[in-house]
């Protein structure tokens, strides 16, 4: 089990007060509090071992080339991949989508070609479709979402066809935390010929995720939303897809060599080997080193306690916060088939209201569109209040918010 | 010359159907920033002195002691910055 008590000690922004109030941090779904380990891996690189890495012979490059490929495996070991060459490091889940989006999509989707999208993605697994599709002219299927907030896999299976080159859809949404089973989603698109891309962002931090199982080709998530530091995330995607696909950016580091012909006045270059041919240029080395220590955190207290935790004080807050007429709760009713997030509304209140009035008393959520808005608009909400929880989260905490919600009803 | 960012650290406007404004006030300014706001609004609510419902030249909003404020229903951002301007100068 999982003690959250002896967590916080590591988390030091929780000692913090806001508004006279002690910090209560509800906005993990936006981004994750730091354990002090995480902190301090990022500045004992930078205060012992910053170079840049590869390519050099001195003795700090050595250390920070080996920290940064350490970095690489245990990520692969997080999740099971294969290894180090199928980790690519990039800014976070927008890039690795736009990666694939780029560097796979631009040159293998046609125009008569379909790709399928769920209706519940963020609109980071949105937008670069949409954008990619006005260059390529390929046909983008929204697949439905059931009343409940759940995927409609009977939608699924009827949209997808031969033509279907690659399913997109989210593990873990970040509107109401449903899980998907994105095993089954892997499995319709193979059987089509189609890749399957998941959007790891909510369920990576959150429960125990293995590609090997899941059999997906491509998992995007971001290192800030698991303890991590901002600017680091992964793409992970199987070798042999890797190797087949050109590179995203070019520069250094992404190549093995480029070598001018004085016969046909060009440059002939060859990619370097995987993962680097899909990071060019100097990459986030401290960042990558913060999130092999965050990995390393989230390991040592294992994924199932983190799940376990996470819905137990699901379950609990939708127990309290039921109690108010007031208040309406969006998404599964069953904490069990969801992650640690709770959507809401207060009659008479915007969400920005809630926020406000929560903040107030030191309590920090998120109001509006949470990057979201198709599934807002089949709720029929104008924006939406959200609550969102991780291993450092204690029912004393949501003890406190059902006080304020009190105080909210009465406005 | 006093200017209303004199008091403003930052404007946000909301994500969501309702495109509120939030404004919040510099943090060594706010207090003296809700004073003018509180001496020239018509206080509709209070809860607990520290967060008020307020309005202004037909103009609703919401007040907190910790120095925000959310604007409701403005056409956009000038229409803010002229009730800001009536409100703190």
């Amino acid at each position: 089990m999982l003690d959250p008590y002896k967590i916080r000690e590591d988390f030091p922004i929780l000692k913090r007060k806001i508004n006279n109030h002690p910090l209560i941090y509800f906005d993990n779904a936006a981004t994750s509090q730091k354990p002090k380990q995480v902190i301090e891996a990022i500045k004992n690189f930078y205060e012992n071992h910053n170079a840049n890495v590869h390519r050099a012979v001195h003795t700090l490059s050595q250390e920070a080339s080996e920290l940064y490929e350490k970095a690489h495996e245990e990520v692969a070991n997080f999740i099971n991949a294969n290894g180090m060459e199928e980790i690519v490091f990039v800014r976070g889940t927008t890039e690795a989508i736009n990666m694939v989006a780029y560097a796979w999509g631009l040159r293998s989707l046609k125009k008569d070609d379909e790709i399928i999208v769920s209706l519940m993605e963020h609109h980071s697994n949105i937008v670069p479709w949409e954008l990619l599709s006005k260059i390529n002219g390929f046909n983008l299927k929204y697949v439905s979402v059931n009343e409940d907030g759940t995927l409609n896999y009977e939608d699924l299976e009827e949209k997808i066809s031969s033509k279907t080159k690659i399913v997109c859809v989210s593990h873990v949404s970040n509107f109401d935390g449903v899980v998907n089973d994105v095993k089954r989603v892997a499995k319709v698109a193979h059987e089509h010929g189609a890749l399957a891309l998941v959007d790891g962002a909510q369920s990576v931090p959150h429960l125990p995720v293995n590609v090997k199982d899941s059999d997906v080709d491509f998992l995007a998530f971001s290192g800030h939303k698991m303890l991590g530091p901002t600017g680091i995330g992964v793409l992970f995607s199987k070798q042999e897809i890797l190797e087949k696909m050109e590179p995203f950016q070019g520069g250094g580091e992404m190549i093995r060599e480029v070598s001018f012909n004085q016969m046909t006045q060009r440059c002939s270059i060859t990619w370097n080997e995987l993962p680097w041919k899909f990071e060019a240029g100097t990459p986030n080395i401290g960042g990558g080193i913060g999130l092999m220590e965050a990995v390393k955190y989230l390991k040592k207290i294992g994924m199932e306690n983190v799940k376990a935790h996470e819905c137990a004080l699901t379950e609990y807050a939708m127990r309290r916060m039921r109690e108010y007429n007031k208040v309406k709760i969006y998404g599964p009713k069953d904490a069990s088939i969801k992650c640690g997030i709770i959507p809401f509304t207060v009659d008479g209140l915007s969400s920005h209201d809630i926020a406000l009035f929560l903040d107030n008393y030191g309590i920090m959520i998120r109001s509006g569109f949470h990057c979201a808005q198709p599934l807002h608009e089949i709720f029929k909400l104008k924006s939406s209040a959200r609550a969102s929880f991780y291993i450092y989260n204690i029912r004393e905490e949501i003890d406190q918010f059902i006080e304020v919600l009190k105080e909210i009803e009465q406005i | 010359m006093v200017t209303i960012e004199d008091y403003i650290a930052r404007i946000e406007e909301t994500c969501g159907e309702e495109k509120d404004f939030i404004v919040i006030f510099k943090y060594d300014k706010k207090e003296e920033a809700v004073a003018k706001i509180l001496k020239k609004a018509k206080i509709e609510k209070s809860i607990s002195a520290i967060i008020f419902e307020l309005t202004f030249k037909d103009v609703s909003f919401r007040l907190y002691g910790t120095g925000k404020a959310i604007f409701r229903n403005l056409k956009d951002k000038s229409e803010l910055q002229n009730v800001l301007t009536d409100l703190l100068l």
